[in-house]
């Protein structure tokens, strides 16, 4: 018996009051909780520092005028208004998180530990190379690893993230033709519809053109148009694919394609951000592949940060690789060693993209990663994604519209053809935040009226799935009855739905101080 | 293995439920000379946490550690304190496993927490507004170059001679891919505001930076001058954030767009990253910006929250015409800047900005009694470069074998010839009174 009840345990009391107002803005486990403007003061700090000696200046004068007027908090208040924070937002480590095209999977803990040895996480960039070879070792037994999976001849490790390693790859391609002579010729980048973002805006930063080609019925590349937009092929410089594809669709033609742009005097891009689904079974180097990025934070598991840091190694062909950028680890007698200009080995580098060498910490976590699953192990992992996507299409399939027949790769992808009318693919989202789920990517691919992307991972276990597809069936009923009140929800979340409108149309995108109301009556 | 949920049973199961005969079933549209047999050949099989903790361990222990020896490496990323309260928030699940926050009803901690750190930002750059955060300081500088062409409409800008040439090689090749012209100045230890002198009609931005590679600080007021008057913008960049404490900020030269390395503030070394890219600019230039913005709002039943906000600028939307292919920000490293700077507070900053210079000052008073040691940076906050009598190069692999970790030789950033007797050399709070001593005491051994 604990102390609290000293001997008088409770039990329900039937109430008709729902206690949903409180006085202190709180709801039970969920704090209300300010900005640190409002809590903190600039009296405050949570870092005890010693007293500076006073007396020395070398500033020449170049000195700050007017303070920051940033407030601090103590430790214990600093901690609590993170925590109270933290517990609005949902996290793979509270449920399934099936946001399609970004493999929220699990992110193991191992990973978290390694990355933080002293070893990884104390040494500087621009220490001698002698006194950092266990780093080179990793950056450079990582990019064996991700060039035997992807069977791939090179890979630039230093993109920050997957449209930075877009970027590498676009850059390359560019350098290529500049090596050809054929810059100012080859403009144009083949795009399909269906792509990420990233890829028409990465093409566009490279100085490139780029035209969009449609998608099939079967959600692939329409072949028709494909060869029709290369029936003038001397200004192509390169198509941008991504496969699988953003419909989760295995781009069935892919061989033909890469043939017929290299028989154009093109470079087949292809954006790797599926590459879960087929790693260990398929090889993009076997598929004609000139350049790859591959998102370490999606497929091998490096936490996404609520938004980052990602990192985007980019895998080269043999065309490419002489292009690569600096710097690049290679091994000779003395050891590792880091080639930072753009001379000798690296004459043809079409330069550097970043400071330094890369997110060295996320090359931590992958490597760990990997290492964990071994080849047998990702094999499993991809065999496993596409096992529960599919499994979630087929116990969805009677009540939502799969976008296309046939079996799907890690991702399941439904249109809204099922819902009733006024009922739109935000309100079922909005709707399976109350049922405590991260709702799926939705509005995307553009190409499928009113998409739902749907990418479960491997790391979901069967319970978990069936459970899903329960609360997805109703949800799904709900919504092709034409239920309003799905255009409330959420109802149980944090925050009712919040008005984007609103925020764009005045953007306020930092706290002021109020004015005080005498100040502002006169 | 342990990742991995499935058992064989409800393997089984699912394919009965979905109808397929065997997971080959699922990737019958790869091309049949593309499809593997068996596991993929020259890697080794999965491994228990003990192994792979050892295999890294090992790995770990072949490095020297920024805290095993006295230690004075900067230029660009810099050795402080990071409370030990930091890297437990970031740790925390619910912001280490989430994603992007595009529902924001179920994403207000992340929001919220960007809100603060595009507060905090803004206000120590003394700039209108600041982005949710870029990769890294490298890739904000050249993002910068390209938004001040889209705003100005020109296709010029000038680099000054002592931008980290890391952030003018990031620069200019961005630049170059889209036809914009980069002038880089030389080399030079004093010359930020050579900038003023050359800005023309054409010029969209001159980049300067404060403190700049060789640690020198510069007033880029007259700078701004000179650029406003040709009606080009003053981008103005900082490797070091906590300078920003002591060091007149960008807001207060004038500057139209600031952007800088945060590393410093709440974020370890890791041999170069993940770090996380600081980006301000004025209110006019807020819809030209790259990157992540949070805005405040309020949901259904008016309450306040957060959002991201001006996403019609972003390439989610726009596609081929967004400000930038960015996608992702830093936003985990943003978590733990923003944690640190409020356990800091203003005044917390500024005191560890002064004990960053003191240090640095001590730092300099000493190898100054070293003969041969001749300081070359004028004005400096708590890094700066000194000449040797010989090549740099070979004192600092001298002091190495005498444990001490010298600095950065000039040469490995700055291939002109006469920098090869050129040491950086960096002091913090990490910095202690037996370092240096033990520096120069290395040092007088050595030349």
């Amino acid at each position: 018996m604990g102390m609290q009840s000293i001997g008088r345990p409770t039990s329900p009391f039937p109430s008709s009051v729902s206690g949903a107002e409180t006085v202190s803005g709180s709801k039970g486990l969920l704090q209300h909780e300010d900005l640190i403007f409002e809590i903190g003061s600039p009296d405050k700090t949570g870092v005890d520092l010693p007293k500076p000696k006073g007396g020395k200046n070398r500033l020449g004068g170049v000195a700050r005028q007017q303070s920051t007027g940033l407030p601090g908090l103590s430790e214990p208040e600093a901690v609590r208004h993170y925590m109270r924070l933290s517990q609005r937002n949902y996290a793979i480590d509270l449920g399934l998180f099936p946001l399609g095209s970004c493999t929220m999977k699990h992110n193991p803990r191992l990973n978290e530990k390694a990355a933080r040895m002293p070893g990884f996480s104390d040494i500087h960039p621009l220490q001698p190379q002698r006194t950092v070879q266990g780093a080179l070792e990793l950056i450079d037994e990582l990019a064996t690893w991700l060039k035997t999976l992807t069977g791939m001849p090179a890979v630039a490790m230093s993109p920050k993230a997957g449209a930075h390693g877009e970027l590498c790859g676009m850059l390359a391609i560019r350098q290529a033709l500049i090596a050809r002579g054929e810059a100012e010729t080859r403009k144009r980048v083949l795009v399909p519809a269906s792509a990420h973002g990233t890829n028409p805006a990465t093409a566009i930063q490279c100085g490139f053109i780029v035209d969009e080609i449609k998608a099939d019925a079967r959600g692939r590349v329409d072949m028709v148009d494909l060869r029709s937009k290369l029936e003038t092929t001397d200004d192509v410089a390169g198509i941008m694919l991504t496969n699988p594809n953003t419909c989760g669709l295995f781009e069935t033609d892919i061989k033909t394609i890469a043939d017929l742009i290299h028989d154009a005097g093109g470079y087949f891009y292809c954006d790797g951000a599926n590459f879960n689904a087929i790693v260990g079974r398929v090889r993009p180097g076997d598929l004609g592949v000139d350049a790859m990025h591959i998102n370490l934070h999606k497929t091998f598991s490096t936490p996404h940060g609520g938004g980052g840091p990602g990192s985007g190694p980019t895998v080269l062909s043999d065309a490419l690789a002489p292009y690569a950028p600096v710097p690049f680890v290679v091994k000779d007698d003395d050891g590792f060693r880091l080639i930072e200009e753009t001379e000798g080995d690296a004459a043809q580098a079409f330069g550097r993209m970043v400071a330094f060498h890369g997110q060295m910490g996320m090359f931590v976590r992958a490597l760990t990663y990997m290492l964990s699953h071994g080849a047998d192990g990702l094999k499993q992992v991809a065999e496993d994604a596409v096992l529960n996507a599919n499994y979630i299409q087929a116990r969805l399939k009677t009540v939502m519209t799969p976008a296309f027949e046939g079996y799907c790769m890690h991702e399941a992808l439904f249109s809204d053809a099922f819902t009733a009318d006024g009922i739109e693919t935000i309100d079922i989202a909005k709707a399976m935040l109350d049922e405590g789920y991260h709702p799926m990517t939705m509005y995307f691919p553009l190409v499928v009226h009113g998409a739902m992307l749907i990418e479960p991972t491997e790391t979901e276990s069967k319970q978990e799935l069936d459970r899903f597809c329960e609360t997805m069936t109703v949800i799904a009923e709900r919504a092709a009855q034409g239920d309003e009140a799905l255009k409330g929800a959420p109802y149980l979340a944090p925050k009712k739905r919040l008005d984007e409108t609103q925020a764009a149309r005045k953007p306020v995108l930092k706290w002021t101080a109020p004015v005080p109301e005498a100040v502002a009556a006169e | 293995m342990r990742y991995l949920p499935l058992t064989p049973e409800d393997r089984a199961a699912m394919l009965n439920t979905i109808g397929a005969a065997s997971i080959d079933d699922f990737y019958e549209d790869v091309p049949q000379s593309a499809r593997l047999s068996g596991t993929i050949e020259g890697l080794p099989d999965h491994q228990g946490e003990l192994a792979v903790e050892r295999h890294l361990s090992r790995l770990a222990s072949k490095n020297t550690t920024a805290s095993d020896v006295p230690f004075f490496v900067g230029a660009g990323a810099y050795k402080h304190h990071v409370p030990a309260s930091v890297d437990m928030i970031i740790q925390r699940s619910e912001f280490l496993t989430t994603y992007t926050p595009y529902q924001p009803e179920i994403a207000q901690g992340t929001l919220q927490t960007l809100f603060e750190f595009q507060t905090q930002v803004a206000a120590m750059t003394a700039m209108d507004v600041a982005n949710a955060s870029m990769y890294d300081g490298s890739t904000a500088c050249a993002e910068a170059a390209v938004m001040a062409c889209r705003v100005t409409r020109r296709k010029k800008v000038v680099l000054s001679g002592g931008l980290h040439p890391h952030y003018a090689a990031a620069t200019r090749l961005l630049c170059e891919a889209q036809g914009i012209e980069v002038i880089e100045l030389e080399p030079a230890i004093d010359g930020e505001l050579d900038l003023a002198n050359h800005v023309d009609d054409v010029t969209a931005c001159v980049i300067g930076q404060s403190p700049n590679v060789f640690g020198t600080v510069t007033d880029l007021s007259p700078v701004a001058d000179a650029a406003h008057e040709k009606k080009a913008l003053l981008v103005s960049v900082f490797t070091e954030a906590v300078s920003l404490g002591l060091v007149t900020p960008p807001g207060e030269m004038g500057a139209d767009i600031a952007v800088g390395e945060g590393q410093s503030i709440g974020n370890p070394l890791t041999f170069g990253g993940p770090y996380v890219g600081l980006f301000a600019c004025t209110q006019k230039l807020v819809r030209q910006m790259p990157g992540r913005l949070c805005g405040e709002t309020v949901d259904a039943d008016g309450s306040r929250g957060f959002v991201l906000t001006l996403s019609t600028r972003e390439q989610h939307i726009r596609r081929d015409k967004a400000t930038s292919n960015i996608c992702t920000n830093s936003g985990l490293c943003a978590l733990a800047f923003t944690a640190h700077m409020t356990l800091l507070g203003g005044k917390g900053l500024e005191q560890l900005a002064v004990l960053n210079h003191e240090t640095a000052c001590d730092l300099a008073d000493a190898l100054e009694t070293v003969s041969g040691v001749e300081i070359l940076t004028p004005r400096f906050f708590n890094e700066f470069a000194f000449r040797t009598p010989v090549d740099a190069e070979a004192v600092l692999a001298m002091l190495e074998e005498r444990g001490v970790l010298g600095g950065v030789r000039a040469s490995r950033l700055i291939s002109d010839p006469g920098f090869g007797d050129v040491i950086i050399a960096a002091a913090t709070e990490c910095t202690t009174q037996d370092d240096i001593a033990a520096y120069v005491a290395a040092l007088k051994e050595v030349i």
